[in-house]
């Protein structure tokens, strides 16, 4: 896809409104780019997404963003500072690498949602499916629905939150992440254990329940999981798990 | 006086040498599979089995020394719009910091920066030493995704989608915790201490056609301003350069076998993956196929040493050419001077390889503080840059002697095979005949 200029039309459209029926991704994605601190654009909104990928991906100014519709792969990627919410649901790989801001899926996401996360906020009103926050480093997840296999994977660090059930090996090779979930768990992955609550955990959960608008649910209800630490230096008589 | 049998001299098994009985030894001890740095250490067919026909009756030379041959390259121009330029297809490959010190990294960049060619980063993130002195860094985007973030790929002139790399094509790195300092553990978000185990895969793709999004969105995050690598490891290189291709990348990097690593199994280096001879025509075959040669460039590595193979290489149609463990060796690498010290480790200059211990008297592939020192990035740089200088002529002495005013212009033809195996892999007649193995039914 060559790059183009923007017309003067779609400029004005950019100042608020991007119908992608109209305009191409690649100036959607060039617009939000072009924004510097202290421009007066701070709400956007997509529309026409049509599963469209790479949405509104390497925005780092602190604007909110709408997107009017479902969409592809990696939509909010690299993510530093703005807030976007997807009216419909996510294809793989939403907010992976996300730095900073929020994203709040409307819908349900798809694989990989929150992939290698450095921090901010995602948050899933529906399902996610498998390997929900693999190789999260920082990253917040809050999921209202159940989440898929292998989610957590290799997990660094950062909270993933599920308010529903979790699929076959949970946090499998996880470090220093904390997983709560409040349903029940299919299997745990190798060197991921069930961990009590303690006061600083309620405290923690209660938090991301709060910026995630999650009401009518109590951090007891959750239980903890995170890494047994058994893998964290090589011995042979934990082959099996490698 | 009494008849004595004669005795039969003590015969050592060709199968179970010296080297697998102390393995085998080895690992009965410890339990745990033998970890080294480095690319496959076993004879493979290689450069060395080409050779150049030079310019005859019906070619004559260009003036050694005097007539121009152009070493320069552009990468990228499929479809960044700032493409790479190059003053010499030599680059430097992608090794991280973690597994070498930032003065290793520093010098590295200063190096490549006086001759005119990019270095990359590695599984470790962007550093400031590194950015820094580089003028033209190749930032790899690699399955752990440590230290990635949308600034550095901004401020990168390339980047490098790593699928795999040729001492490990399918396995994961690992940093054993010596190496796992207070810096390497914050830029990797890792507890200090712990031995890291880097992913196999990428966490948020799977094949050809999840590639070709990916790369989309990485352009799209850097507004269509670098060129996209795509680095695989020497397994099937004629497809792997076609998907690569159609996923929409700019260079494609093939790793052969002898590539190096900073750390992975012994039996996955030395048994995993083709020799880069082996890779560089099935690659070259896929561009030609795809009508893509010389538009999607081709950077080949593992085990280019010199001006030589630096021009065999371009010979068999390589754009660039990357080199690793020759540019350690450069800085400093398994140096004799530190013989006493290699000894004191079990080892000797020029066959130290743990560089996972972190405990190398050279001062690269360490996180030692007081180490560390034995480096200046300086001094290391500028040996590195006499060392691509030196490959530059060799490679245009041949290209020359061929005939040719660009180090591109070199060909095929222009090469003989000494043996049956090498005339097979890279495509060119066995010398003195006109017979070229797999081709025309023979």
């Amino acid at each position: 896809m060559p790059a183009t200029k923007l017309s003067k039309a779609s400029q004005d459209q950019a100042s608020r409104v991007f119908d992608l029926d109209v305009s191409s991704l690649r100036e959607l994605n060039q617009a939000l780019h072009n924004l510097t601190s202290g421009s007066n654009e701070t709400a956007w909104e997509v529309l026409h997404p049509k599963g469209s990928h790479s949405v509104a991906v390497g925005v780092d100014q602190p604007v909110s963003i709408d997107v009017r519709g479902s969409v592809g792969y990696y939509c909010a990627g690299m993510n530093d500072g703005a807030a976007i919410t997807v009216h419909g649901s996510a294809g793989p790989g939403v907010g992976e690498n996300m730095m900073s801001g929020s994203i709040v899926i409307k819908g349900d996401a798809s694989q990989y949602a929150g992939a290698t996360g450095k921090g901010g906020l995602l948050v899933i009103e529906g399902n996610a499916s498998s390997r929900c926050g693999i190789s999260m480093k920082g990253i917040d997840i809050v999921v209202h629905g159940n989440i898929g296999h292998m989610s957590a994977f290799m997990a660094q660090s950062g909270n993933l939150v599920v308010l529903g059930d979790a699929g076959d090996a949970l946090g499998d090779s996880i470090y220093e992440a904390r997983l709560f979930v409040r349903g029940k768990v299919e299997s745990l992955g190798a060197d991921c254990i069930a961990k009590e609550m303690r006061p600083e955990h309620i405290e923690l959960l209660q938090g991301l329940l709060d910026r995630a608008g999650v009401t009518g649910v109590k951090p007891s209800e959750f239980k903890r999981y995170g890494s047994a630490r058994t893998l964290y230096n090589f011995n042979i008589d934990n082959a099996d798990a490698y | 006086m009494t008849y004595k049998n004669p005795p039969t001299t003590p015969r050592k098994s060709a199968t179970f040498d010296d080297y697998t009985l102390s393995e085998i030894r080895r690992a009965a001890a410890t339990g745990i599979y033998d970890i080294r740095g480095a690319g496959a250490k076993r004879k493979l067919p290689h450069f060395d089995d080409l050779l150049f026909l030079g310019a005859s009756i019906s070619r004559y030379p260009l003036e050694g020394y005097r007539e121009r041959c152009d070493t320069s390259v552009v990468l990228g121009s499929r479809h960044a719009k700032k493409p790479i330029e190059l003053k010499i297809p030599i680059t430097i490959a992608g090794m991280s910091f973690g597994s070498l010190s930032g003065p290793a990294k520093e010098a590295l960049g200063r190096g490549a920066t006086l001759s005119g060619t990019s270095t990359t980063t590695g599984d470790g993130g962007m550093t400031e030493e590194e950015r820094g002195h580089s003028k033209q860094l190749v930032y790899q985007y690699l399955p752990s995704r440590y230290g990635m973030n949308p600034r550095d790929l901004r401020r990168a002139d390339a980047i490098e989608v790593v699928v795999g790399q040729g001492a490990k094509p399918g396995g994961g790195g690992m940093l054993l915790g010596q190496k796992i300092s207070d810096r390497v553990a914050e830029m990797r978000t890792l507890p200090k201490g712990i031995d890291q185990r880097s992913a196999s895969r990428h966490p948020d793709w799977t094949g050809p056609d999840d590639l070709e999004i990916k790369i989309l969105e990485l352009r799209e995050i850097t507004d269509w301003e670098k060129p996209i690598y795509v680095k695989v490891g020497g397994a099937r290189p004629y497809y792997d350069t076609a998907l690569a291709v159609k996923a929409g990348a700019d260079v494609v990097v093939v790793d052969g076998m002898q590539g190096g690593t900073a750390a992975t199994q012994e039996v996955f280096i030395e048994n995993v993956g083709m020799p880069t001879l082996a890779c560089i025509r099935p690659a070259v075959q896929a561009l030609q196929d795809l009508g893509m040669h010389r538009k999607v460039q081709l950077i080949v590595s593992g085990g280019i040493r010199n001006g030589a193979d630096v021009a065999k290489a371009l010979a068999l149609g390589v754009d660039a050419v990357s080199i690793g463990t020759a540019a350690l060796v450069a800085l400093g690498d398994n140096d004799p001077r530190w013989e006493s010290e290699y000894n004191a480790l079990g080892t000797t200059a020029g066959a130290y390889d743990d560089w996972h211990e972190g405990r190398d008297p050279a001062g690269i592939t360490t996180q030692d503080p007081e180490l560390m020192k034995r480096v200046d990035p300086i001094a290391a740089g500028r040996r590195l840059a006499n060392y691509l200088k030196v490959m530059t002529l060799e490679a245009q002495t041949i290209a020359r002697a061929c005939g040719k005013n660009s180090l591109h212009n070199l060909e095929p033809e222009d090469l003989v095979a000494l043996t049956i195996e090498a005339a097979a892999m890279a495509g060119v007649p066995l010398a003195g005949t006109n017979w070229i193995p797999g081709k025309n039914g023979f």
